[in-house]
């Protein structure tokens, strides 16, 4: 039987690329390279799509990344313990115990493996940290040597059901103008979260593509109201990057200094940003940080390096940066220990499931988030490769029809007034800002949503979605269902807790230590869940 | 933003053109790819570690161009910079092991 990577080869001067496997993951970071891998490691002959470029693509691979690494025993308990008094109450004890069981397994297997980690002063491996670029160049490596077929600048752009169950994908080639068809007997989504426009790197082209598949197929969401992450940036840049400003003192535009040490540095920051320019200065660190910082964060030194800036001498102007749900909780929710979505065939991992039931209502950036890809990426590859060995042999005979609407098939004509990037713009204007979204009001919430409703049905009706140009609608698409996903779920939650931070309500109510689910495409629905294993707040 | 691929330098390798995750550039035939979608590009800077003769440079700005020119980013040596910083060579990866990020975690705060 030739290989896939063979198949893909002898389709090359094809007018459709049409593929069967038994498990398609759609996505190329590291959650889908750890699904791609232990899929194959299950049995399955496994097809990995991607937007981008598996090794480039996702929010990882452009920076340095802690991983939630804690060994068994008394002292895992007392981490998840530590953590359970922060994230509102929210996260599963069990589900954390097993994503730190989990990650911890698969970072001895990378350093088997024979990744670089670098070694501490008792030579022992360092496995509490990855470098991104490195982490993914070699997980690339790792995916292509297992035998994966990688299709990069293959945008996914709908799923392919048969008889409610999910037979697949298509979507378009976008280098060589070509459509694309995976008939697969599981589909891994593995899509990242949405970082709803921001221009940070590794998110901007993160769009909630995976979310809006998932509920056009009738998967919910959960913990989207926990989509309020942002991070300092120097003004201007890309880099949302926190690890630097641990050090750094901040001032106002006068030259008065913040009061921000012990406090939550991101609302500190916010607060002023409201008022007037904020200015950072990186003076706060002991001598040796400097070389170090600059020799483990290059990339976050860029800015300064490029512009003739000293941050830790002079100031410089910040900004804050929204990271939707890639830093936020929301995503997928899972309804098994096997990362299914309660859609038959389809799976979900990294940030494009829930992370609620590890991080509860606070940011899993960095170390959890990291550890999660990894434990959901082989959670969901293995069951997936299950699940479809239970399908072989009848994959290639399915009737598969494609499940995409808004953004790809218009529902009236295809005679919009409004772009792709108008689109975007909008959601950019009703997502981004600190006073809409950082900070939240029910009124405002109400407003931004009446306005994403009114997009969202100008575009089921009438934005095109032909050939290439079908990938910025599909995103426009999913940015627009994802931000009217999130503020539905900040109605819902009539409080604050974590990162909703509802300046009408301020404060923690016990009546919401629970869950909310959300669905629908034009009417959307919003039900609330009891969190088994919750702690009462 | 992606600003300059250097005639000079690329040897038409096309590597940013299948590494760039935000599909920025387009290839030409026997010559240097162009920056197609400018608007696009996330300022990630990973083209320019991928690029294996240091021809491609990232202004920090992610809002629109610069406008820096070649001329600039050449006397001032910002050409491989974030590579040599990395540890990178040629386009490969390199110096993940001496990344001493586990001495920051410890840092006093």
């Amino acid at each position: 039987m030739p290989t896939l990577r063979q198949l893909v080869y002898q389709q090359r001067g094809a007018e459709v690329l049409d593929l069967v496997a038994d498990v398609l993951v759609i996505g190329g970071g590291p959650a889908a390279s750890w699904a791609a891998v232990t899929a194959t490691g299950a049995g399955a002959r496994v097809i990995v799509v991607d937007k981008g470029y598996l090794g480039t693509s996702g929010a990882t691979a452009p920076t340095n990344t802690g991983t939630w690494f804690v060994p068994p025993g008394a002292g895992r308990e007392a981490a998840i313990a530590r953590r359970q008094l922060l994230n509102g109450g929210l996260a599963d004890p069990r589900w954390v115990d097993r994503t730190l069981d989990m990650a911890w397994q698969r970072l001895h297997t990378l350093a088997d493996w024979g990744y670089r980690f670098p070694r501490d002063d008792s030579g022992k491996p360092y496995l509490a940290n990855l470098r991104g670029p490195d982490y993914m160049a070699f997980m690339r490596r790792r995916v292509l040597r297992a035998g994966v077929a990688i299709l990069d600048h293959h945008p996914a752009l709908e799923l392919l059901v048969d008889s409610g169950v999910i037979a697949g994908a298509a979507g378009i080639d976008r280098q060589r103008n070509r459509p694309w068809r995976v008939r697969a007997g599981a589909v891994v989504l593995a899509t990242g979260g949405c970082a709803f426009g921001e221009r940070i790197l590794g998110a901007t082209g993160l769009t909630g593509d995976g979310y809006l598949m998932a509920v056009e197929a009738g998967a919910t969401l959960s913990g989207m109201e926990f989509s309020a992450q942002y991070a300092c940036a120097p003004k201007q840049s890309s880099l949302n990057k926190g690890m630097p400003f641990v050090w750094a003192s901040f001032f106002r535009e006068d030259g008065t200094r913040l009061d921000s040490v012990g406090k939550e540095r991101q609302v500190v920051v916010a607060q002023a940003l409201l008022d007037g320019p904020v200015w950072a200065q990186l003076d706060r660190g002991i001598p040796e940080l400097k070389q170090w910082l600059r020799q483990a964060q290059p990339n976050c030194f860029l800015p300064y390096a490029r512009t003739g800036v000293d941050p830790f001498t002079q100031r410089f102007p910040v900004t804050l940066r929204c990271e939707g749900t890639v830093r936020g909780v929301g995503g997928i929710k899972l309804m098994g220990d096997d990362c299914s979505t309660g859609v038959p065939g389809l799976y979900a991992a990294g940030d494009a499931a829930s992370r609620e039931r590890l991080t509860g209502a606070i940011t899993g950036g960095g170390g959890p988030n990291s550890s999660w890809a990894i434990a959901s990426g082989s959670w969901a590859g293995r069951a997936a490769a299950e699940f479809a060995a239970r399908e072989t042999g009848r994959i290639r005979d399915r009737r598969a029809m494609g499940l995409g609407r808004a953004g790809l098939r218009p529902a009236v004509s295809a005679t919009s007034d409004s772009s792709p990037d108008d689109i975007l713009e909008t959601v950019r204007e009703e997502f981004l800002p600190l006073e809409r979204n950082f900070f939240r009001r029910g009124a405002m919430l109400r407003q931004s949503l009446d306005r994403l409703d009114r997009t969202w049905a100008e575009l089921r009706d009438h934005l095109p979605g032909e050939g290439l140009g079908a990938v910025k609608s599909r995103e426009a698409a999913a940015l627009t269902a994802t931000s009217r996903w999130a503020y539905a779920s900040a109605l819902a939650r009539a409080e604050s807790r974590g990162m909703q931070r509802r300046l009408d309500l301020p404060a923690a109510d016990p009546e919401f230590v629970c869950s909310f689910g959300v669905s629908g495409l034009d009417r959307i629905d919003v039900t609330r869940t009891a969190i088994p294993g919750a702690a009462v707040a | 933003m992606i600003e300059i691929v250097s005639s000079d330098r690329c040897i038409a390798c096309d590597i940013c053109v299948k590494t760039c995750p935000a599909n920025v550039f387009d290839p030409v035939r026997q010559k240097p790819p162009v920056i197609a979608r400018q608007s696009d590009c996330q300022t990630c800077f990973l083209c320019e570690i991928y690029c294996p003769t240091d021809a491609l440079y990232v202004a920090p700005c992610a809002e629109g161009p610069t406008g820096i020119s070649e001329a600039e980013i050449e006397a001032a040596g910002l050409f491989g910079s974030y590579s040599r910083e990395l540890g990178w060579r040629r386009g490969k990866p390199g110096g993940s092991d001496k990344d001493p990020t586990f001495r920051i975690r410890a840092a006093p705060r």
